[in-house]
């Protein structure tokens, strides 16, 4: 009965994601493809670059006909569409590879850094959280608060200028740019060389990450300390570091993940900046590129991706809420 | 087993522009009990209750100042004499399921009670076996999460983790409001069970009936300090002493149903002399004068000095 129970609410659970992943990346399509065809951005242009001069009219007219830019807009959306659909996402225009490969090759690269950034804003926010929430009040409380105010504050490029210019210009300890030291065949480059150019970078990206899980850590943590259970576990005689590990801890999983799940839209956002700031050739740099360089395919795909990647991260959310709070259930189903 | 004479509660609360304030929750709290005995401590809300059992466990908050002795088995109980006995001499039953940890399994929680009151794992484990099959709560429930629990095995439960401390003195705290009377019935008996067995017990409750039925001694108290303390049975035979007990045995409805008129005084605005003068019909300058004392009277105590033997 219970398997069955369970068996069910996974298909109904994954039947309304999958619905919904639909529906988000229809939305997107549409969005997309109405504000890049409302935009100055002449594809044409975009496409033959610097040597417009040399293309007359008629030619240019003879292109923007050979890819239907003539027809309507509705037509012109429907042919895209099916297009996506096989897979076909174009060309980029800025690297000259097929946007799948130049999206694939560039994720790599941000991914490492990503999931570094992810881990230690996670670790860190949580550890922080957890002591600021169990002293509340006292002064590493404040100190603790201090510094994810300040943190939450600072633009994210700004931080990134900083790291850059106290560890790799005064200390000279992290090299000011890259994902590899110059002059090196990325086939040459040690693991040691890659976590050297990664770990700043990582670093700055992480930061934007800390603040918010910090505080948010901190208050559900005294929020717990503050309930009948909590009092019930003091009045059997356990201390405070062990009501935190056998009560606090898991109450305070679940909305700690949420929000570890919900930053990554933040983290791939800020690799935007951070990558722009480290020079670092990730799929936040290429992204930059895409945007200043008007390479439409480029830009929609990754849009696609990254809204592919935030449903992902908030699904995976979902998945461990019911591993650790057995109230919920998949597909919306109580069991008794 | 338990002595407390003169216990006082203060909380120091900071008001606008940082007044500070001190508020008298609990002034003269007398209260003995002893072992094999029920002793049922009756009040309405805001009586002091409940603070007299986070009093004894050493759980107020940190901005509440405790005056008055406590003695526990002869010695003084001080702060870290409390620590030191909660959850192995000293255990407290609480009100509901929402004083369980909801994300963790009932078993596990009951056996880190066992394992706090200074058992091994293993010793712990045997114990909740036996005290689960003692209140007739199969192995199974172990594995289950406090939401899953009925109201009944909810309550044995929470008894359960009184027992498996082997505690000398249970502090049950209402243990039966909001419940089925078939299931008030059996939570009474358990606690009977446990003053039988040579433990003190205090339960703590508003509803005199259900604390007649199983109680030795009852301990009335009033804004905060006890009033009188009477046998269980001089409430039936009408032995009652302060008129604060009287009113109160006469608002129940198979009584006269007479509400007793007034309000409890807030521990903001206490008054300089007897607590429950504002209400009392018996009501004379000496009791506005000065707070009267804890007197023995009928072999039962009474804080009037108008009481007659």
């Amino acid at each position: 009965m219970r398997i069955k129970a369970l068996l069910i609410g996974a298909t109904i659970f994954a039947a309304q994601k999958l619905l919904r992943l639909g529906l988000l990346l229809i939305a997107v399509a549409v969005f997309t493809f109405v504000l890049l065809s409302l935009s100055p951005i002449d594809p044409v242009k975009a496409y033959i670059g610097a040597d417009m001069m040399q293309i007359s009219p008629e030619q240019q007219a003879l292109i923007a006909e050979r890819w239907g830019l003539d027809q309507p807009i509705w037509s012109r959306f429907l042919d895209w569409l099916g297009q996506l659909l096989q897979g076909n996402m174009g060309t980029s225009l800025v690297f000259n590879q097929p946007v799948s490969q130049v999206i694939a090759l560039r994720f790599q690269a941000s991914l490492q850094m990503l999931a570094i950034a992810w881990f230690l804003s996670g670790l860190l926010g949580l550890g922080l959280g957890i002591i600021a929430g169990a002293l509340q009040g006292r002064w590493i409380d404040r100190l603790i608060r201090l510094y994810a105010y300040t943190l939450a504050s600072s633009p994210t490029f700004w931080v990134a200028l900083l790291l850059l210019i106290v560890f790799a210009v005064s200390f000279k300890v992290a090299p000011i740019c890259c994902a590899a030291p110059p002059g090196v065949l990325s086939g040459n480059v040690t693991f040691w060389q890659h976590l050297h150019h990664l770990l700043l970078p990582a670093v700055a990206l992480s930061i934007i990450g800390i603040a918010n899980i910090t505080l948010h850590t901190r208050q559900k943590l005294i929020d717990v300390l503050h309930s009948d259970y909590v009092l019930f576990a003091q009045a059997q005689g356990e201390s405070l570091w062990n009501i935190i590990r056998y009560h606090g801890f898991r109450n305070i999983l679940l909305p700690a993940i949420t929000l570890q799940f919900a930053s990554l839209s933040e983290l791939f956002g800020g690799s935007v900046l951070v990558e722009q700031v480290f020079a670092y050739p990730g799929l936040g740099e290429a992204t930059v590129q895409a945007a200043l360089r008007s390479d439409i395919p480029l830009l929609v795909g990754i849009v696609f991706f990254s809204a592919l990647f935030v449903y992902t991260g908030n699904t995976l959310a979902d998945l461990a809420y019911p591993l650790i709070d057995p109230r919920i259930q998949l597909g919306g189903q109580r069991s008794l | 087993m338990l002595s407390i004479s003169n216990l006082g509660v203060t909380f120091t609360q900071y008001d606008q522009g940082l007044r500070r304030k001190q508020l008298a929750v609990i002034t003269d709290l007398d209260l003995d009990v002893k072992a094999g005995e029920v002793v049922a401590v009756v009040g309405a809300s805001g009586s002091g209750k409940s603070l007299l059992a986070h009093a004894l466990l050493g759980i107020l908050p940190e901005n509440a100042a405790l005056s008055g002795t406590m003695r526990f088995k002869g010695e003084i109980l001080t702060p870290e004499r409390c620590r030191a006995l909660r959850g192995k001499t000293i255990a407290l039953i609480p009100q509901s399921i929402g004083y369980l940890d909801p994300l963790m399994t009932v078993g596990g929680q009951v056996q880190r009670v066992a394992q706090l009151a200074g058992r091994a794992k293993a010793e712990a484990s045997a114990s909740v076996s036996k005290t689960f099959a003692r209140y007739n709560l199969s192995e199974t429930v172990r594995d289950r999460y406090p939401f899953q629990l009925s109201g009944g095995m909810a309550r044995r439960v929470l008894v359960s983790t009184a027992v498996v401390t082997q505690a000398q003195l249970v502090i049950a705290d209402e243990p039966t409001p909001g419940l089925h009377p078939d299931v008030v019935v059996e939570t009474l008996n358990h606690l009977r069970e446990l003053a039988v067995e040579g433990r003190g017990v205090i339960l703590i409750t508003h509803d005199i009936e259900a604390a007649l039925q199983i109680a030795d001694r009852v301990a009335v108290f009033y804004a905060g300090t006890t009033v009188e303390i009477a046998a269980a049975k001089d409430f039936l035979s009408g032995n009652l002493r302060h008129p604060y007990t009287q009113a109160l045995w006469r608002s129940l409805p198979q009584n006269e149903f007479i509400p007793v008129p007034g309000n409890q005084p807030s521990p903001e605005q206490l008054p300089v002399g007897c607590l429950f003068s504002d209400r009392c019909d018996w009501v004379s300058e000496t009791c506005t004068a000065e707070r009267p004392q804890l007197r023995e009277l009928r072999s039962g105590w009474v804080r009037c000095v108008h009481a007659k033997g």
